[in-house]
């Protein structure tokens, strides 16, 4: 298996230039791969995906009787990022989360942005990501998006684009640490020739950004990681994010609010805490404020916040800035806040709510994507080229029914990456989650999460819609030295 | 440490515990079976069924107490929830909960074992379950080594020694009750050489033939009780588990500085056994002596629990 007989069929491909040769800083890998015995690249696949099965890396295949478990699923061919691109998206991201920052703060405080008519008013306020309870908080240090992973793709023209801002409770950091644990094994001379960027020290970044925005006066903070628990999907990247920080993982059970302050439920008695890296969703941390029927949160744990005994991570409330007809806003938002140009370019947004927007919307949807404003995931989404008519049809009555609700997008041609299919290499659709960290500095991890649509021609990358993950290598490039990446 | 973490290290070390026990029982019915020349046919499984308690569970969902049925239920049943299967299983979900807790390694071995017995739950013949029995043996001592030298030796260490010691001293006893469910064929029977060879049986079953041979040379009823119950130092002796385990309830509660009921109730199960020697046992009937014992023993767990593990405490 090699690269000699790889096609990129036309489409802006990750590692192969359209001149067949493999693109800057990238040739150690292409060389390695192409010296490879036959039969050695499948070979390290299967090991790859041994070292995940032994490591308990894996999902209870659903209602599989036997208890079948299974690894998700991970392409041993990482995804390049050369050293030039990531100087961009790391300015456009800084600059980005910088803006959606000031932003939220500003609309649950003075709503400058809205009394200045740069977005409409109705718009903001109705949505459902909008939490009245959060009007007037203060969070410690002004920091509400702590956390951030941010999706973006690459189109035909081999620009990048934001495809959405996942600012409240992003996953898949952890495929991230372990994807390179695995590769660095898997290429070990690739890896080293090309000076692949660090990313295993995430999380002692994690852990300063959260102990920087611990409650005032508080020097040396109890912080948590808070989990709905062995249920959940991303279960076990809570564990490891805990343990990357050696710190508590806890569930809603284990927390208790006495005297106004969130205590820890331990063999020693109650211990008080104070940032909690919560990796529960807003609607299900405290049932007397929010979802009442929530088993996982913990009662009084909002009050706690609001009068800052205990910090949250990420704050409740920012999925406003999340809701994807507000997204179309973002170059008005760093625009308004910044006084810059955005970096990072959005997709081309249609907002349903506008009747100019919504007619051009039903008239082009078959070339176009439909998204509900509030979810993610893949789910609530129509991708017109490949839809049928009733499909088509009833997203039409979706939208004339709910306008508020949709956006639609122009289908983006979205980039390849070689990927390993049976005896194989052929080129697959990817997208890019690097992820954000706000804490005393923004500082973007230089890697991030490869998604990549294993059917063949399929743009739908998430893994609850048959999505695998490859490493992301982000390359320190011949002109940068040691010391600027240290310092960088 | 949180008192959901220490109650799932707890649990297990003491799920692991059993199911290498679970494994122990099983090998020495069918070592027995193999020793005394016994038909298949007539080899007694009931005995086993009977000492793990659960023979009520049992007659509801089978007929009767073969071999093939008796080891699918101590084994493979899903729906038995003492069978080495369901306490992998529950060891492993434990296990998934303390990742950020216990070390890698640890939870690999856990893992690895789980998709082992899982693979071998298709199999359901006693002769090709020898060497899957000597596995999970291996694994428990290979996790135990796990624990001595990957995890810190603080606290939850000491909740997981607290939870092997006391399931093992269960099993002990329940080890020597199979002797006494277990049907003698003629009164002269006992201390003949039949009778040794089952009580040789018995010993081995808990890797103590050879120490035990040190000490008394060779076996009948009156020494083994002896040395199984009362032993100091054998490491499946009663005494010596109940003993290693108020030890590490001490360091815990000197650790924590805590004032808790279960120190009342450890102590007074060590007190039962070195109060008493074994001819009183003998004289009271060893099935009592059982039957007392794991009453207090179940008295110590339950406090353990309102002593440290209850959400609802402190």
């Amino acid at each position: 298996m090699d690269f000699c007989k790889y096609d990129t069929a036309g489409f802006y491909d990750e590692l192969i230039g359209p001149d067949g040769k493999p693109r800057p800083g990238a040739a150690a890998l292409v060389q390695q791969i192409n010296e490879l015995p036959q039969k050695d690249l499948r070979r390290r696949q299967k090991a790859a995906e041994r070292v995940l099965h032994q490591q308990g890396i894996t999902f209870s295949v659903y209602g599989d009787k036997k208890g079948t478990e299974k690894i998700f699923p991970f392409d041993i061919l990482p995804r390049i990022v050369p050293a030039r691109d990531w100087e961009i998206m790391e300015r456009g991201l800084k600059q980005r989360i910088k803006a959606l920052n000031l932003f939220i703060d500003d609309i649950y405080n003075d709503q400058k942005i809205l009394k200045d008519n740069v977005i409409p008013k109705s718009l903001v306020l109705s949505s459902d990501c909008y939490l009245k309870q959060c009007v007037g908080l203060k969070p410690p240090q002004g920091i509400w998006i702590h956390i951030t992973g941010t999706d973006l793709v690459r189109d035909a023209d081999g620009a990048y684009y934001v495809l959405e801002d996942n600012l409240r409770c992003p996953s898949g950091i952890s495929y991230v640490l372990q994807n390179r644990a695995i590769l660095k094994r898997t290429f070990p001379n690739a890896f080293q020739t090309m000076r692949t960027r660090p990313v295993s020290d995430y999380g002692d970044h994690l852990y300063e950004t959260l102990r920087h925005c611990a409650p005032v006066g508080v020097d040396e903070p109890n912080i948590i990681v808070l989990t709905p628990g062995i249920y959940n999907s991303a279960y076990y990247e809570h564990s490891f994010l805990a343990q990357q920080m050696g710190v508590t993982l806890a569930q809603g059970s284990d927390l208790t609010v006495i005297d106004g302050e969130v205590k820890l439920r331990t063999t020693r008695g109650l211990e008080r805490v104070d940032v909690i890296y919560r990796r529960i969703d807003d609607e299900f941390l405290d049932p007397k404020i929010f979802r009442k029927d929530s088993m996982l949160g913990v009662p009084g744990i909002i009050d706690c916040y609001r009068n800052g005994t205990v910090t949250l991570a990420n704050a409740p409330g920012t999925g406003i800035a999340d809701d994807k007809a507000v997204y179309a806003y973002a170059p008005q938002i760093i625009k308004y806040y910044l006084d810059e140009d955005q970096i990072l370019a959005n997709v081309p947004t249609y907002i349903c709510n506008d009747e100019k927007q919504r007619s051009h919307v039903l008239a082009n949807l078959e070339s176009m994507v439909v998204k509900a404003v509030n979810l993610s995931g893949g789910y609530g989404m129509l991708i017109g080229p490949a839809s049928t008519k009733a499909e088509r049809d009833s997203f039409a009555e979706k939208i004339k029914a709910n306008p508020r609700d949709y956006i639609a997008q122009p289908t983006l041609s979205l980039s390849r990456s070689p990927t390993i299919v049976g005896e194989r290499i052929e080129g697959r659709h990817v997208d890019l989650r690097p992820y954000i960290l706000y804490g005393e500095s923004i500082f973007v991890l230089p890697g991030g999460l490869t998604r990549v649509a294993l059917t063949k021609g399929s743009l739908v990358v998430n893994s609850s819609q048959g999505g695998g993950s490859k490493d992301t290598w982000v390359l320190g490039g011949d002109e940068r030295s040691m010391k600027d990446i240290l310092s960088a | 440490m949180l008192s959901r973490t220490a109650y799932s290290i707890y649990w297990m070390s003491r799920y692991l515990e059993r199911a290498d026990n679970v494994a122990r029982f099983v090998a020495v019915n069918a070592h027995l079976i193999l020793d005394m020349g016994i038909d298949r046919e007539q080899a007694q499984w009931e005995p086993l069924v009977q000492a793990s308690g659960d023979d009520e569970d049992f007659k509801k969902r089978f007929n009767a107490f073969d071999e093939k049925s008796v080891i699918h239920f101590l084994t493979f049943d899903a729906k038995n929830p003492n069978s080495i299967l369901s306490c992998v299983r529950n060891a492993r979900e434990n296990a998934r909960t303390l990742r950020e807790v216990i070390s890698s390694e640890m939870w690999e071995s856990i893992n690895a074992l789980y998709h082992f017995v899982d693979r071998h739950s298709r199999k359901r013949q006693v002769d090709d379950l020898q060497e899957f029995f000597t596995t999970v043996r291996t694994a428990n001592h290979l996790f135990t080594g796990l624990c001595e030298n990957t995890m810190s030796h603080d606290e939850g260490w000491q909740f997981s020694k607290i939870g092997r010691l006391l399931e093992r001293a269960d099993k002990t006893a329940r080890i020597l009750d199979v002797k006494y469910f277990t049907l003698l064929p003629t009164p002269e029977y006992v201390d003949s050489p039949y009778d040794k060879v089952e009580w040789g049986a018995v010993l081995k079953s808990v890797s103590g033939f050879e120490m035990y041979l040190k000490r008394f040379h060779h076996a009948n009823y009156r020494d083994v009780t002896q040395f199984l119950i009362l032993d100091p130092f054998l490491p499946r002796a009663i005494l010596h588990c109940v003993n290693a385990a108020a030890d590490a309830l001490a360091v815990i509660i000197e650790m924590l500085d805590v004032d808790v009921p279960v120190q009342n109730e450890m102590g007074k199960l060590k007190q039962m056994l070195t109060e008493t020697d074994v001819d009183v046992i003998l004289a009271g009937g060893l099935h009592e002596f059982v039957d007392v014992f794991q009453f207090n023993l179940n008295v110590v767990d339950d406090a353990l629990y309102k002593s440290f593990f209850a959400l609802d405490s402190a």
